[in-house]
């Protein structure tokens, strides 16, 4: 009986094991929601937090779209695109955020490296992307310029 | 809830489908205060937005409170008209949503 039941385990978790590196687990279904990244005050700790390190390669070719002079803080456009090779990430900071990390986009399949969303920025500040690419980050800062902050009220 | 909080509009152009989304929330910080009570208002944000392209993933997020009130959101990917475009989103409090449409 005993024999029975360890044969039965080593099944059940050699399936799982399976499962995860052939990538068959849906990661949202597993990861919960990264708070300690999202809670952390410096643009340093969201880094590590978010993507596991904070050095990052400054790259031409990534490009931040926009405004330069954001009226309300608590909606500016942000389009970031990549003319790097298989981004399978992109990152979102705000420099002078209470909390800098805004979002991070996880692309996957055919997905282009193109993401453009709202968000909200306390003050002026650099609005800095880091796209993931062959394993290393690559990052881009445009200054913008707000003159109502849009945290808090 | 009646009304669906998602809109979509996906089209292909030249084999790449833009998709863009609007989802009606309120993406509160948590840092506000109700001006009458003086009380903080509690966060109630989206942490999570995904999105099947096919049935397969393309794409998820992970969204922090400095998304803006209603948001925005367009990605692109490689796809053609006709295919499905599913986008769900669930939030802190466990709530969440999706809506399913074809690609134009």
């Amino acid at each position: 009986m005993q024999r029975r039941h360890f044969l039965k385990n080593t099944m059940a978790t050699g399936a799982v094991a399976l499962a995860a590196t052939s990538g068959l687990l849906v990661p949202l279904k597993v990861l919960a929601w990264n708070k300690e990244a999202f809670d952390a005050k410096d643009v340093q700790s969201a880094m590590k937090g978010s993507i596991g390190t904070e050095l990052t390669e400054a790259s031409d070719k990534i490009t931040i779209k926009a405004p330069d002079i954001a009226e309300n803080g608590a909606v500016v456009p942000v389009t970031i695109s990549s003319a790097l090779s298989g981004v399978k990430s992109i990152t979102i900071l705000s420099e002078k955020n209470g909390t800098p990390l805004i979002a991070k986009f996880n692309l996957k399949g055919k997905a282009e490296a193109f993401v453009s969303t709202r968000i909200k920025m306390g003050k002026t500040s650099n609005v800095i992307a880091i796209c993931e690419s062959g394993g290393k980050f690559y990052s881009a800062r445009k200054e913008v310029k707000v003159t109502i902050g849009g945290c808090g009220g | 809830m009646a009304k669906k909080s998602i809109k979509i509009r996906a089209k292909a152009k030249n084999g790449v489908v833009t998709v863009k989304a609007l989802i009606s929330h309120k993406m509160e910080t948590g840092l506000r205060k109700d001006k009458k009570t003086g009380k903080v208002i509690p966060a109630h944000f989206i942490e999570a937005v995904d999105c099947d392209h096919n049935g397969a993933p393309v794409m998820n997020a992970e969204w922090g409170v400095a998304i803006s009130k209603n948001p925005y959101l367009s990605f692109k990917f490689a796809g053609a008209s006709g295919d499905a475009v599913k986008l769900t989103w669930k939030d802190n409090t466990g709530k969440s949503d999706s809506l399913e449409t074809k690609v134009k």
